[in-house]
Parts: C-alpha cells; structure tokens; sequence
C-alpha cells in the first residue's frame, strides 16, 4: 500500500528524442498525491510529450517514472494493461469515438474490461455523465455536441475506470472564455469530489492560475522551475515572466 | 546555388541509386510493417477468446452488412456489363471459327477463373479500402486511436479484427455474385442476340466448369480479403497530417491495393497453372 505522503508520480531524468531532435531534456519533477498539476510551457517545448509519457503511452529515450514507486518501463504486458487502467486521459479534440453515442462512449473502457451486466454499465455511464453535467444528452452523437460539451463527455469517459490520476491535454484550447472556466471549475471539482490527481498540459494563463496547485514550466524542453502557482507567478526567471505575461519583447524568441 | 545540369554524371548517378535504395528499404520496411500486423490481427482471431477477449460479434455484424450487403448492388452492375461485354467480344471471334456456342463456357470459365474475383476484389478494394482507410486514418489524427491505446484497448483487436473477419468472409459471396451477374449478362447476349437456345446456352455454360474452376476463383478472393484489409488498415493506422494526410492516405491505399490484387491475381494464376493443384 502506498503511503498518502510519497509522490504519486515520479519523473526521473526524462529524455525524449524524435527523429534526432531532443524534445526533453533531463526532466525530473514529482507529483503529489490529490493536487492539480500543471505543465505549462510554449508550443513545440515538449510537454504534451511529457504528458503522454507520464501516461504510459510514449516510451521515454530515457529515465523513468515511478508509478506509487513503482518503474512503469520495469511493467510489461497485462500488468501493464491494468497499471494503464489506473490513468484517465481527456484528450485536446476530446477523440470521442464518432459513430458510438456519449453514452456509448463512456460506456467503452467499462464494457471492455469489466464483465458487469449492460444495465449497470449503463447507470455507471449516466452516473459519470451527471458530475459532468452531461445529463440529458447521453444519446447524442459527438458531431451533435458543442466543444465544451464533447470535452466534457471526453473528461466522463476519462473517469470511466475511476483511475487514479487524470491527464488531460489543453482541456481549454479553442473554447470561449466561460467555457473555459466552466471546465477549469469541472478539473477542480473532479479532482476534490473523486479525490484524484489530475495533471494538466495548458499554455492558458488564466487556467493555469485558476486551478493549478503547483506548476511546472518547461521551456526547450528543459524543465525551467517547479513551485506552487504564487512561486511561479512571483518568479524572478525572465522567461517565466515573459510567458506569464505573453509579452513580445524578453528572453523568448519566435523563429 | 550551383545549377542541377552543371552537377558530375556520377554524382546524379549515385543520387539515383541512393533514391532506388531508399524505396527498397521502405518497401521493405512497408512489408515486414503489414505482415507484424496481419500476424497481430490472427493472434487476436484466435488468442483473443482465450484471453477474454472474444471477436465482437456486433461489430462483425455491422462490417459483414456494411462490406458485403450494401456492396452487392456495385460488384452486380460491374460484373453484369463486363459479362455482356466478355459475351460480344467473344462471340466477334468465334463466329469467324462457327463456334458461338462456346460463348456460353468462355463467359462462364472466364468469369470463374479470372475476371469474378479480380472484378469484385477490385471494385472492394475502391469502396471499402478505401473506407477502412479514411475511416482508421481519420481515427489516427484525430487522436481517437490513442485514445483506444490510453484506455487499455488495442486498437488492432477492436478494430481490425472486425474488418478483416467480414471481408474474409464476404468478399467470396460477392466473388459468386459477381460470377453470377457475369453469366447473366453472357446469357442476355446469347440468348437475346446470338439468338442460341436459352436451354442450350445453360447446358454449354456449365459443360465444360470443373471444381477446380470455381475453388480456384474463391481462393484467390480470400487472399485479395486479406489485402484489401490489410493495406487499407496499414494505410490508416499510419496517416499523418490532418485532412490532407488522409486523403493521401486513402489515395495509396486503394493504388497499392490495386497493384498488389493484380499481382497476387498473377501469381497465383501462375501457382495454379505450373502446380497442379
């Protein structure tokens, strides 16, 4: 059993190349149990990178990351499978299945690894469609669905399995300023009601201050600093404010 | 910038070869790349019920009527006209030699043989290839294939696995509808314009078709199956590059198809005709 007060998630030394252009380099930072993590950082700098390779979907060119202590790369096959169960992930486009309905969708991960009667998997989905606020709208199909509606459904299929910790990639882009919020509102509310981790990936200052518990920003795939949402914001480092403040004139500079 | 024309004859040369090399290497890696996912695809047809996880048969439904039901009427009008096509062609030579009758066993032989299963496998590889293609690439870019990776479902097992099952079993029923629209356009031309008697036209149609004539077209089916899936499948879980990725996509898929149908076609015509089997 692993105790409350251990990292969560450990990343230990990560190093990606992609076609001989290291996208990360040497990152290392921990996840604590419960709180809202936020990835920030420009576009190309590697966190949605970072991100799938927490999840388990991408191999890192080295390092590790440690699992409740455990080295996910050490984990193979079933075990794996099932260790991969304990994650949720909500993705930028939502990547509902277009042909099954919300309720199908949210469906899918507990028909598929569960041997529970169809009618209970049907209520799990509803119970998962209510905390969204997606009631209502369980037969649509994902074209029928607003943005911030289909990232919703994404985030209750997310939640399916119940896992342990949720990823979720840009959960923000391309929605209107109250959308925004209205889903910013859901992270939180999900995180505290179901008592999960969630790791997010934005490049959306207002949701990274209106949700994050502490935040990591990486910069040319290096992990600039690491510290609770005030350290960040009060922080010294030129490039952190520059991005903070999306500022043309500093330290980064568009190619 | 120096110009092209000024470069060295060898140095082009040496370009051409590196280029050769290059798609020889692709190719190559293109085929070990497919056969790893075909092999991948039987190892869940017939691990998969072991471990759990049965072929869904809701799912094979759906694909058995959306690639053998609603493909019936097209594979029906291609094969009906290249049979009365087949029938008039004929029938212009053999009337020098005062042998129209056998129109009716060289439509029937023909279609059998050859022109029914490359006709239909053809005609699948441009409507549901490409379909798989666009659908698996589509999936690809818009994340909903990882999305399947993330929630612990292998997107080989979930989606492969139905495509390749309908096809296999589809693509000779439609092989044996196509054989027979074919026939029934010969017989149109003999019957209703070579004016040869409806009863004989029948009875010379099927003198001269062996067993051999018929099994030899459906085998030849089941491969062109297994290479209209796998291509579109590959082509799919491949793509890259939004919209335009997967047109692309869907271009290659039914081009390779095509060409690899055609050569299949070729060599197993020549397995047949060299073996005897």
């Amino acid at each position: 059993m692993p105790n409350p007060a251990d990292p969560i998630l450990s990343v230990q030394q990560i190093k990606k190349v992609y076609n001989g252009r290291l996208v990360l380099d040497n990152v290392s930072f921990d996840v604590q149990r419960g709180e809202v993590f936020v990835i920030m950082g420009g576009s190309g700098c590697g966190k949605s990178t970072m991100l799938r390779i927490m999840a388990g979907g991408v191999q890192p060119t080295s390092g590790k990351i440690l699992f409740n202590g455990r080295d996910m790369s050490a984990v193979k096959g079933d075990e794996r499978e099932k260790m991969r169960r304990r994650f949720g992930m909500s993705f930028q486009s939502a990547a509902l299945l277009d042909y099954l309905t919300v309720e199908e969708n949210v469906c899918l991960p507990i028909k598929e690894h569960t041997k529970l009667d169809p009618h209970i998997i049907s209520i799990m989905a509803q119970t998962k469609l209510n905390l969204v606020g997606l009631q209502g709208f369980a037969n649509f199909l994902p074209d029928a669905l607003s943005g911030g509606m289909r990232k919703r459904a994404g985030l209750a299929r997310a939640i399916a399995m119940d896992p342990e910790i949720v990823f979720y990639d840009e959960p923000t882009a391309g929605l209107d300023p109250v959308v925004c919020a209205v889903v910013d509102q859901l992270i939180l509310d999900l995180t505290r009601k179901l008592q999960i981790t969630s790791i997010v990936v934005t490049h959306n200052m207002e949701s990274v201050f209106r949700i994050a518990d502490r935040v990591a920003m990486l910069y040319q795939g290096r992990l600039l600093q690491v510290g609770t949402a005030q350290e960040i914001k009060n922080s010294s480092d030129p490039v952190v404010q520059q991005f903070i403040r999306g500022e043309i004139d500093g330290p980064i500079q568009m190619s | 910038m120096k110009p092209q024309q000024s470069a060295p004859k060898g140095f082009i040369l040496f370009r051409k070869a590196e280029e050769i090399g290059i798609f020889c290497l692709n190719a190559w890696r293109v085929a070990v790349e497919s056969i790893g996912l075909f092999l991948e695809t039987l190892y869940w047809i017939f691990c998969g019920p072991f471990r759990g996880k049965p072929v869904d048969l809701k799912a094979l439904f759906q694909q058995m009527v959306f690639m053998g039901f609603d493909s019936a009427k097209i594979v029906f009008f291609v094969t009906f006209f290249t049979g009365i096509v087949l029938a008039m062609q004929s029938a212009h030579q053999l009337s020098k030699m005062g042998g129209t009758i056998y129109v009716a066993s060289l439509v029937t032989i023909s279609l059998c043989r050859e022109l029914g299963p490359v006709l239909t496998a053809l005609v699948i590889a441009g409507r549901i290839g490409a379909s798989i293609t666009a659908e698996i690439g589509s999936m690809k870019v818009n994340e909903q294939i990882e999305a399947l990776d993330t929630m612990g479902i292998n997107p080989v097992r979930y989606l492969v696995v139905p495509k390749l099952l309908a096809l296999f079993f589809m693509l000779p029923i439609l092989t044996i509808l196509g054989d027979a629209a074919g026939m029934l356009g010969g017989y149109m031309i003999g019957v209703y314009n070579l004016n040869i008697n409806s009863g004989l036209y029948v009875q010379t149609a099927f003198k001269f078709l062996t067993v051999k004539d018929i099994y030899t077209g459906l085998s030849k089916s089941l491969i062109f199956a297994v290479i209209i899936t796998m291509v579109g499948v590959y082509q799919g879980l491949k793509t890259s590059g939004g919209a335009v990725g997967v047109g692309r996509a869907t271009t290659i898929s039914v081009v390779a198809s095509f060409i690899l149908i055609i050569l299949a076609d070729c060599v197993m015509t020549g397995i047949y005709f060299f073996v005897k089997i």
